[in-house]
């Protein structure tokens, strides 16, 4: 634990030097996008990769996240950190609700997969039809630029909260490894029975993995809407950040602790080499990131992290 | 609500359904009885819509007589990407079956977006705007003759899964993977196989589809989430249940669009598959596992 800790620590400061070694704007938005989508593969790893429940709706969490920040700013007037910590909260509750119904009747592998896919498009569909979300049109946050209000003047403030929440992400999943919660949590992901037979609640457990990724996705939501100060029911509720979340875990090594970072990172440099090189060609970038991706899983089963690991 | 409203809803839900009665069809034999979570099944749609719409612009074949070209063709590309693929990439685990089955549906899109560019086509055909009068309602002929292709196919299949020995031997690989082995039977070549029919399903839901439909690079993924939920409402593996579900769908559909207006007409979609998933994960028509 404490040398994982360790581990976290000297992440931040290695990423705080490379934030102020160069101002450059690409340089540090690569940076930042790079630390959102560990956060997104760090939150899907916990439910995903530590309790074995594969979510292909984790958007339903950003979604959730994303539109408390912005609702509870434009229509009551919120401060924007303290819509934060509420966005982050109802995300959590909303994982509890998920957790609670589809866990209390059983609901595993392919099945629980696909239903957390149906509550996110239920959501997304709801987000176009209901009023206080601003609807298909989407929601604006209005410019005020100022930290007290969450929306900082350069890149820098951005990278700094998030790496906070990164780090956060990482503590909690260092947590899983050496905690007792995280042993029952493996345990009910390798044998759900045999966990059950030595004292184990599965539901109870499975419950507290669902309410932490659904945190740490609500506070990606957050984060969003107060980077890009837009928000609409496609990107908030759609199927792309739920394959961002679950491709960056799966790729860099499910149940790692590294895993996600280094997943995001190669995902991130692969799609940036590929915009480069053929940014004005439509679709070629994404043909060659589509049979990347399938490259890493055919010689890389275990994700980056067991490659690594088999090498060294 | 009246009877003059209410019949053409139902009719309309009902031609619609049989459409995604015939996208499902492919994906129950994948899913339900192979149980490969096959994201690239939306992109698959899209590339038999395309090869239709191509056959039609270049050689002015018509979309019906395109039958016989495009579901060989269709069974081709499943057999070999499944072959080729999916299964020499999965190494039997179902997170990179799904990772590298979402890969092939990003590439497929793109291949399509940089061939065809992002316009939304359809293809003129004599019979395109013909309705047939039904009751009080008019439906439009290529909706009807889709209803009679799907109860076709669906008909087609369940000779296949039932007489045939491949029937057999998909239904062994599909309940005792390794007994099947045992018995001498080629696993690779029956998962392959199936992936196959599942991709000619769509290449005949894609003749069927086209003269009253679109086609562009992202078309396929509005019916996904859809044929998931036809195959689970019709219990896992069922082609009766994968019909009789795709109807139901279709009219629920189009009743949740004409009560609740157009923009909440799928969530009943949804709901319905949220709550037989809860509450009847075997289908409506499944019998108990």
């Amino acid at each position: 634990m404490t040398r994982d800790l360790i581990g976290v620590g000297a992440f931040a400061l290695v990423v705080l030097g490379l934030v102020f070694a160069s101002s450059s704007g690409v340089w540090l938005n690569f940076l930042m996008m790079v630390l959102y989508a560990t956060l997104l593969a760090q939150a899907w790893n916990i439910l995903g990769g530590f309790g074995g429940q594969f979510s292909f709706g984790h958007a339903l969490f950003f979604g959730i996240g994303a539109y408390v920040q912005g609702i509870v700013q434009v229509q009551f007037g919120l401060n924007a950190w303290l819509a934060l910590v509420l966005a982050i909260g109802v995300a959590a509750a909303g994982g509890a609700a998920l957790g609670a119904i589809t866990f209390r009747y059983g609901l595993k592998g392919s099945y629980f997969a696909l239903v957390t896919l149906a509550f996110a498009e239920v959501f997304r569909i709801l987000a176009v039809s209901v009023g206080f979300t601003g609807g298909g049109v989407g929601l604006m946050l209005p410019l005020k630029e100022s930290a007290a209000n969450l929306q900082f003047g350069s890149r820098h403030g951005f990278i700094v909260l998030m790496l906070g929440l990164v780090c956060a992400a990482f503590a909690v999943t260092a947590w899983l490894r050496h905690s007792r919660f995280g042993a029952q949590l493996q345990a009910v992901r390798d044998n759900e029975d045999a966990a059950r037979a030595v004292g184990v609640d599965p539901y109870r457990t499975k419950l507290g993995a669902v309410v932490l990724s659904a945190a740490f996705m609500g506070a990606g939501g957050a984060f969003y809407l107060q980077v890009f100060q837009y928000i609409d029911p496609g990107i908030a509720f759609g199927p792309a950040v739920s394959v961002e979340a679950l491709v960056g875990a799966i790729v860099g090594g499910m149940g790692t602790l590294w895993g996600p970072l280094a997943g995001a990172l190669v995902l991130h440099l692969m799609a940036e080499g590929t915009r480069n090189l053929f940014g004005q060609l439509p679709g070629v970038n994404l043909v060659i990131y589509g049979a990347l991706l399938v490259l890493i899983v055919m010689f890389m089963p275990r994700g980056l992290a067991g490659w690594v690991k088999r090498r060294g | 609500m009246n009877f003059e409203i209410l019949f053409p809803s139902v009719l309309n839900g009902l031609t619609t359904g049989a459409v995604y009665a015939l996208v499902a069809l492919g994906l129950t034999l994948i899913y339900g009885v192979l149980h490969i979570i096959n994201f690239a099944h939306g992109a698959s749609l899209m590339v038999a819509l395309y090869a239709v719409y191509w056959l039609k612009q270049r050689f002015g074949i018509d979309p019906y007589l395109a039958l016989p070209l495009v579901v060989p063709g269709m069974f081709a590309l499943g057999y070999v990407l499944q072959r080729g693929v999916i299964n020499r990439a999965s190494h039997g685990k179902d997170e990179n079956i799904l990772l590298v089955t979402l890969g092939l549906s990003i590439v497929l899109e793109n291949l399509a977006l940089m061939v065809f560019k992002s316009d939304t086509r359809s293809i003129e055909t004599a019979y395109t705007l013909t309705t047939v009068p039904i009751g009080p309602a008019f439906i439009a002929l290529p909706k009807l003759v889709a209803f009679g292709g799907a109860l076709v196919a669906s008909a087609l299949l369940l000779l296949v899964v039932t007489k045939t020995d491949l029937g057999r031997a998909i239904r062994a690989v599909a309940k005792e993977k390794q007994g099947a082995k045992l018995m001498g039977i080629d696993v690779d070549h029956v998962y392959a196989m199936s992936f196959g029919i599942g991709l000619a399903c769509l290449g005949a839901a894609a003749c069927f589809l086209l003269p009253a439909y679109y086609v562009n690079p992202q078309v396929g993924s509005g019916f996904v989430l859809v044929a998931f939920t036809i195959v689970v409402l019709g219990g896992m593996g069922s082609f009766a249940g994968a019909l009789a579900g795709g109807l139901l769908i279709g009219v629920v559909e189009s009743l949740c669009g004409l009560y609740l207006g157009e923009s909440l007409g799928q969530i009943g979609i949804f709901v319905i598959f949220i709550a037989v998933l809860l509450f009847r994960p075997q289908g409506l028509f499944g019998a108990k596992a």
